[in-house]
């Protein structure tokens, strides 16, 4: 399908249309949302509340005894809140840290879910199969309750953001400064939790229990090494989100034994590796040229500064040259003394003669000198600052 | 019980125990949640060795699947090395990454294959005797006890031999590196055998569960003692306790005997997490409160002597007034000179408090040498309160 068929579709084919606006809705807010996660150093979270909702729908089956949608919702937001308290309550009490509480309450909430679940299925009466489904999720049957749903939350959970946005923002980098500052950091972590859970689990019957984990996390990661400003990486996160879950949608609905779910995954973690690789200023490409420009610098100042001191150890300095091969055993065998060579000439610091040797001008000299003394002072003050 | 159920309950213990010794040093080390990403990627690792093979029960998928647990542990390691990303955040990068892979594999080339992701996550010990081992045509007995028991042998060995290595690099890396071994071959070492482990039990408990069975023991543990070596025991009793109660609390209410075994686990922390002699919720509570009885005790001690001789004294230490002036609540106040008395530091003279011989000698200490004489308030107040 080519993109335009595929815009086509998404404003006359039904199916595509819900499972394109439901996947980008739910890979945006989860972005947005994620951000708190990840900058507060839970980026587990969404792994860890999207296991742990399965008793929230098992009990919430037994309760009501038929299947309902909205009900299950509302099961597994309480399970998923319970398991939050649960987690807070074991890092604030014991030594056990948040990596063991998560895994902790994750495994054992499932665990209750699946005994639950069990129990169900043995249970005279119809209808009662595939609640696990609820959480293992299935984005092809995105329909059009849910992309209402999904856009509900979505801008009513960015509405209080906005509101909030300063008292969310100090909180997320400085939980002590903002106590200190009089607001309730209880109440705005119980907050800031109870919207990143309903996020959760309201993509969790939609794409399941894995893709919600990446949601949180990867829009956020990606969105981090592009800026340092939390609203602009938020609006990333949204962005990154939102188009891994158009792209999701497009090649399900392309090759149509594709899942949606998994592709949003795998699209936005090309898009993470993307962003590690090449983002400005904390991108692994920049910062590598970063060093390898600081090298040949380095390299540059030690090959005039080796000159120099060649020179100085013969009896008329000024008329003194060296030979490459020298100056490459005084830099201990770098690579690139003759490019650094030819970097100096063009500034006017040395001379090639005639007889291939290399020659200080008096540019070069005053340098050099200039050079020696800053690299001497700051022997000096290391030896006194070891002292 | 029949042979079947005594097989289960063999292998739910060569499970959990094989479970809890790399579980003890993911807990320590704060990687817990590698458990959790190395036994979700075991679907790559069977679906692409699936893709050589062919076979369904061949044994390079158990290859494949602990390669990939390895490679996640590699991947992880490498993005957290460049600084960039903390260690859970690349974990949370990583596994839904294979995980995903492994689903659009499926679903692209063995759609017909029953190559089930249920069956990874979920799991079912009941079945696991069905599968037998035979020799020569005679049944020795089902083929799990074999492998978890393989797995349990191999994970104490692994124990046994690296255990002075695994404790200076759990506990001190730095240290470990100034005598020469290597923290991170050693922690490559420890995830090969979770990945290993995991593989070995996902079929048995599932791989959620796995995660309980390797967290829960030793985080249970963890509670009760400082001792590597009575960690180590307690959750070895920890996990035959969570298999045996699993086994017969599911038999009794007919449900899956693996998420069973993750809900007592739970069940078994919370007990441990609320009761725990030092470090448990309620003695912490009572702890805090024998603190804060203790301080004010001390205080009003001090307030009352203070006060010693001056002209306000009647007004300062009046037993009805005193809370007003230290600017406490009156029923807290009320109890503590209760306490005081009965254990001779104040009397009470129209209403008018006097400090004791005792009570003098007490203040004297705590305020001249700014040390209080925490003993002997310490064991009097006990045995009041």
């Amino acid at each position: 399908m080519s993109i335009l068929e595929f815009l086509h579709n998404v404003i006359f084919n039904y199916t595509i249309r819900n499972v394109t606006l439901g996947a980008f809705g739910l890979g945006a807010f989860a972005g947005i949302l994620g951000v708190f996660a990840v900058l507060r150093k839970q980026s587990l979270l969404g792994d860890a509340v999207s296991h742990s909702t399965l008793p929230g729908v098992a009990v919430a089956f037994l309760l009501i005894g038929y299947k309902n949608y909205v009900i299950f919702t509302i099961g597994a937001i309480i399970a998923g809140l319970i398991s939050m308290a649960f987690f807070t309550l074991i890092i604030n009490n014991t030594r056990i840290k948040s990596d063991s509480a998560l895994g902790l309450s994750l495994s054992i909430f499932f665990g209750m879910g699946l005994v639950i679940t069990d129990f169900i299925k043995k249970l005279p009466g119809q209808a009662k199969g595939g609640l696990e489904s609820y959480i293992l999720g299935q984005a092809a049957t995105i329909v059009q309750e849910d992309v209402i749903g999904i856009f509900g939350f979505g801008i009513f959970s960015l509405i209080i953001l906005l509101i909030f946005w300063k008292e969310f923002k100090l909180f997320s980098f400085d939980k002590d400064f903002c106590a200190s500052k009089g607001f309730n950091s209880k109440i705005l972590e119980s907050m800031l939790t109870t919207i990143i859970v309903i996020a959760i689990v309201i993509g969790l019957s939609n794409v399941g229990v894995i893709l919600m984990a990446a949601l949180i996390v990867a829009p956020a990661t990606a969105a981090r090494q592009w800026t340092n400003h939390l609203s602009l990486m938020a609006i990333l996160a949204g962005l990154f989100g939102g188009l891994s879950g158009i792209i999701g949608a497009y090649v399900s609905s392309t090759y149509s034994k594709i899942p949606t779910g998994p592709t949003i995954v795998v699209a936005i973690s090309v898009i993470v590796f993307i962003s590690i690789i090449f983002a400005p200023n904390r991108g692994l490409l920049f910062r590598w040229l970063k060093t390898f420009k600081n090298k040949r610098r380095i390299l540059v100042d030690t090959v005039l500064i080796d000159l120099l001191e060649y020179a100085q150890g013969h009896e008329n300095k000024f008329a003194h040259s060296a030979p490459v091969s020298v100056l490459k055993i005084m830099t201990h065998g770098e690579v690139g003394v003759k490019k650094s060579l030819k970097a100096l000439e063009k500034n006017g610091m040395v001379k090639k003669l005639p007889n291939n040797e290399w020659k200080l001008t008096k540019k070069g000299f005053i340098t050099a000198e200039k050079l020696e003394v800053l690299g001497n002072k700051r022997k000096n003050s290391q030896k006194t600052g070891e002292k | 019980m029949t042979l079947m159920q005594l097989e289960i309950q063999i292998i739910a213990i060569l499970v959990s125990l094989a479970c809890v010794i790399p579980g003890i040093f993911l807990v320590l080390k704060k990687q817990a949640m590698m458990s959790d990403a190395i036994s979700h990627s075991i679907l790559l690792g069977i679906v692409i060795a699936f893709i050589f093979t062919k076979d369904l029960l061949s044994p390079f998928l158990v290859v494949g699947a602990a390669l990939s647990g390895l490679l996640v542990v590699f991947l992880v390691q490498i993005i957290k090395k460049t600084g960039l990303l903390k260690e859970d955040t690349s974990i949370g990068l990583v596994f839904p990454l294979f995980f995903s892979i492994a689903v659009v594999i499926i679903s692209l080339k063995f759609a017909n294959v029953h190559l089930d992701v249920d069956a990874v996550l979920l799991g079912e010990i009941a079945f696991a005797p069905l599968d037998r081992m035979k020799i020569f045509g005679i049944d020795i007995g089902a083929k799990s006890i074999y492998t978890t028991g393989l797995n349990l042998i191999i994970n104490i060995t692994f124990l046994l031999v690296f255990f002075k290595e695994l404790k200076i690099t759990t506990f001190d890396p730095g240290l470990s590196y100034s005598l020469g071994f290597s923290p991170v071959l050693l922690n490559y070492l420890l995830m090969g055998d979770v990945s290993f482990t995991a593989v070995a039990s996902f079929d048995a408990v599932g791989s959620v569960l796995v995660v309980a069975l390797m967290i829960a023991p030793p985080a249970t543990a963890y509670l009760i003692t400082d001792d590597l070596g009575k960690t180590i025991l307690w959750s070895f009793v920890f996990g035959t306790a969570i298999a045996l109660s699993g086994y017969w609390i599911a038999r009794i209410l007919d449900v899956n005997i693996a998420g069973t075994m993750a809900a007592v686990a739970g069940l078994l922390f919370i007990e441990v997490f609320i009761q725990a002699p030092k470090k448990g919720l309620i003695s912490k509570i009572k702890n805090r409160k024998k603190l804060k009885l203790k301080f004010y005790a001390t205080m009003m001690i001090v307030h009352i002597s203070h006060h010693l001789g001056s002209q306000e004294y009647n007004e300062e230490c009046a037993a009805g007034k005193i809370f007003s002036h230290l600017g406490w609540e009156k029923a807290y106040t009320t109890k503590i000179i209760k306490i005081l008395i009965q254990n001779n530091y104040l009397e009470k003279k129209d209403d008018i408090l006097y400090l004791t011989e005792k009570g003098r000698n007490f203040a004297e200490i705590s305020m001249i040498d700014g040390k209080i004489d925490r003993q002997v308030l310490n064991n009097e107040i006990i045995t009041v309160s």
